[in-house]
């Protein structure tokens, strides 16, 4: 019955005629919003009424000990685990929790894993093509050229990574650091809204994190890319961060500049100044 | 290398291709040669005998290329291949088999003579539609390929993979075995289906029939060759190259990995079906030995020997091992195995990229032979 009077409503807009990937709104200036998200394992509450609010081309840094919840947050917004309560919302028209992972990742919320994990095989060139938003079914992937536009998005992207002389390189033989650009490369070409990025700098040198820390800051920017980094050097995030969030036992415990941050004492007791137990955090 | 040209036309661009395309057709001509230009007593005459031989050995080339296209590329060690050429047979046995008509032992116009033998009254369906050639060529095509889609299906749908998925396609072979063995099947139990007499109305026996096979089954290697290398070059082929190395990331990506496993796998199983039927005219019989795992096994080792992911590596294992098959097999057949054996050992010790890695080696040392063109705005990194 339901069904017919919806037919003879005349304003209504049924499901197939929405377009399924609308622009995100951010016109009121959050492109993320948790509210009073809680999710918890077996009675531990890994997220407690989280509340945390990223602007349109901000660049963010979240640190906190280890079961903070950071990763379990990036699980949340991207869709691979639900939240007991709350609501997570991308701009103010996508609802996140009402959808899949893949629906979320076509929304244009890319996350990048703790461990790089390109394709050895194929050239810096070839991994980038792969990974560009296109219509991956076979038949068109069989017949697939590279068209000029196609091939100025890749060089685009080999620029903004700094990978450009590398481009013929099987992606196996670059450097620990280079692999991780590349994998920033990878999501930068399914053009995201939102990066998500795990810790970037585990394991690189002092040159390699500059380069990175350049690399971060510059893709972060109104109308261009939001970037959200979990990162647990300290003198790293001072080097990009203008905005640092402190998470602890699931909730934000501060939230400002490096400095306000730094100090901060209850961020003191429980994080900078308590190095030797963070394990036992 | 990507390139904006049409997929089908990518592969005449590759060196490499055009090289290999090169070397097999000047092998036809220059046999073919051989065989009609040249005098019987001639110290370089190739006899009929050889040139069906040549034509076996490529059939088992162009049987190689389809494992190489899901193994070297795909990462799917299939040890059950020989399950795809033995059907392709099948159906171009049977295609065979009607045309025999009325000329058997027995003389019955419509029944092969096993059926007779037998006691049965009538054809069983399946064999419906095969007395026309058309039918059966598409079957040689469809009866592997749907064997394929079904069961790759549910093994990529499940995720099976690796050792598993190899020792299901080995299961599947053996099955095909068992139950092409008995007689209650219909395809002639365990004598096969043999005593063919003419194909398109082509007498057989015939020394010009005998080079036509030959020549027809050298045109579809190098057709099978230039498909799999379209595939291999296209985008497509990187995706599978993708799914080889870090099958996750893959699906991270948005492709839907399964799908691309199936296609390719498919495509696998009837260029083997196609093997398989142009091979039964030559030898002259098709029987359910074909469908043994140890010769699913042995596709894989020539493979495994010229060199695996080259597709042409592929065409130099199964020519070099089936002719060392034949040389030791005929000087001294007992020690043919402990050959194999040795050959593999060494060539694995040795040669760990086949015997196409020593010529892609060699080719490196000189870099102008390159088979794919370095980007022009970086010349420097193409030697990298």
């Amino acid at each position: 019955m339901n069904f017919f009077t919806s037919l003879a409503d005349r304003d209504h807009v049924f499901d197939f005629l929405v377009p399924a990937a609308s622009p995100v709104d951010v016109r009121h200036g959050p492109i993320l919003y948790l509210d009073g998200v809680t999710v918890s394992f077996d009675g531990f509450k890994a997220i407690d009424a989280l509340d945390l609010t990223i602007d349109d081309g901000e660049l963010r840094c979240i640190i906190g000990p280890n079961g903070a919840g950071k990763t379990t947050m990036m699980d949340i917004i991207t869709g691979k685990t639900r939240p007991d309560s709350g609501s997570v919302w991308f701009g103010s028209r996508h609802n996140l929790l009402a959808k899949s992972e893949p629906e979320i990742a076509s929304l244009g919320i890319g996350r990048k894993f703790q461990k790089p994990t390109v394709f050895e095989a194929l050239t810096v060139f070839e991994n980038l093509e792969l990974a560009m938003a296109a219509d991956k079914r076979i038949l068109p992937t069989l017949t697939a050229r590279l068209t000029g536009e196609i091939r100025d998005r890749i060089e685009e992207v080999l620029v903004t990574v700094g990978l450009v002389e590398c481009r013929q390189r099987p992606a196996g033989i670059l450097s620990h650091g280079q692999k991780q650009w590349l994998e920033i490369g990878m999501l930068l070409m399914q053009r995201p809204r939102l990066l998500l990025v795990d810790e970037p700098v585990a394991g690189m040198t002092e040159q390699e994190m500059e380069r990175t820390a350049e690399l971060l800051t510059g893709l972060a920017g109104k109308g261009k890319q939001s970037v959200v980094v979990v990162e647990h050097d300290m003198g790293f995030v001072r080097s990009i961060a203008r905005t640092v969030t402190v998470l602890h036992q699931g909730s934000v415990l501060a939230e400002g500049s490096m400095d306000e941050v730094a100090s901060d004492p209850r961020v003191v007791e429980v994080y900078l100044g308590a190095e030797p137990d963070e394990e036992a955090a | 290398m990507p390139d904006s040209t049409s997929w089908l036309s990518r592969p005449f661009r590759e060196r490499a291709t055009r090289l290999f395309l090169g070397v097999l057709l000047t092998a036809l001509a220059v046999v073919t040669l051989l065989h009609l230009a040249l005098p019987a007593g001639h110290p370089l005459h190739v006899s009929t005998y050889t040139v069906t031989l040549l034509g076996k050995y490529l059939s088992y080339a162009l049987l190689a290329v389809a494992v190489d296209l899901v193994w070297g590329y795909l990462g799917i060690l299939s040890l059950g291949h020989g399950a795809f050429f033995a059907l392709g047979g099948y159906a171009m046995g049977m295609y065979l088999m009607r045309q025999i008509g009325d000329r058997g032992v027995y003389g019955d116009p419509l029944l092969p003579d096993f059926m007779v033998f037998l006691d049965w009254d009538e054809l069983p369906w399946y064999w419906l539609g095969f007395d026309m050639a058309g039918f059966a060529f598409v079957m040689v095509l469809l009866a592997p390929g749907l064997l394929a889609l079904v069961f790759g299906f549910l093994a990529f749908r499940s995720r099976v993979t690796g050792v598993y998925l190899s020792i299901i396609t080995q299961a599947l072979t053996f099955a095909l075995m068992l139950a092409f063995f008995r007689n209650e099947m219909g395809f002639g139990g365990n004598n096969g289906l043999t005593d063919f007499k003419e194909l398109l109305g082509f007498d057989l026996r015939s020394d010009a029939t005998r080079l036509g096979l030959f020549l027809a089954t050298g045109v579809a290697l190098a057709l099978g060759y230039v498909l799999c290398r379209a595939i291999v070059s296209s985008k497509l082929g990187r995706v599978c190259v993708a799914t080889r190395d870090a099958e996750a990331r893959t699906r991270f990506l948005g492709y839907r990995v399964e799908r691309f496993q199936l296609f390719v796998f498919v495509v696998s199983a009837m260029l083997a079906g196609v093997a398989g039927a142009l091979y039964v005219p030559q030898v002259g019989i098709i029987n359910p030995g074909e469908f043994s795992p140890i010769f699913s096994i042995e596709i894989v080792l020539w493979v495994a020997l010229g060199g695996r992911g080259t597709l042409y590596g592929a065409v130099i294992g199964a020519l070099l091992v089936n002719y060392a098959k034949t040389v030791f097999t005929g000087a001294m057949p007992d020690a043919w195995l402990f050959a194999l054996g040795g050959m593999f050992v060494l060539v694995t010790v040795l040669l760990p990229k086949g015997i196409a890695g020593l010529l892609a080696y060699r080719l490196r040392r000189r870099p102008s032979a390159r088979p794919s063109s370095p980007d022009p705005a970086s010349p420097k990194e193409a030697s990298a």
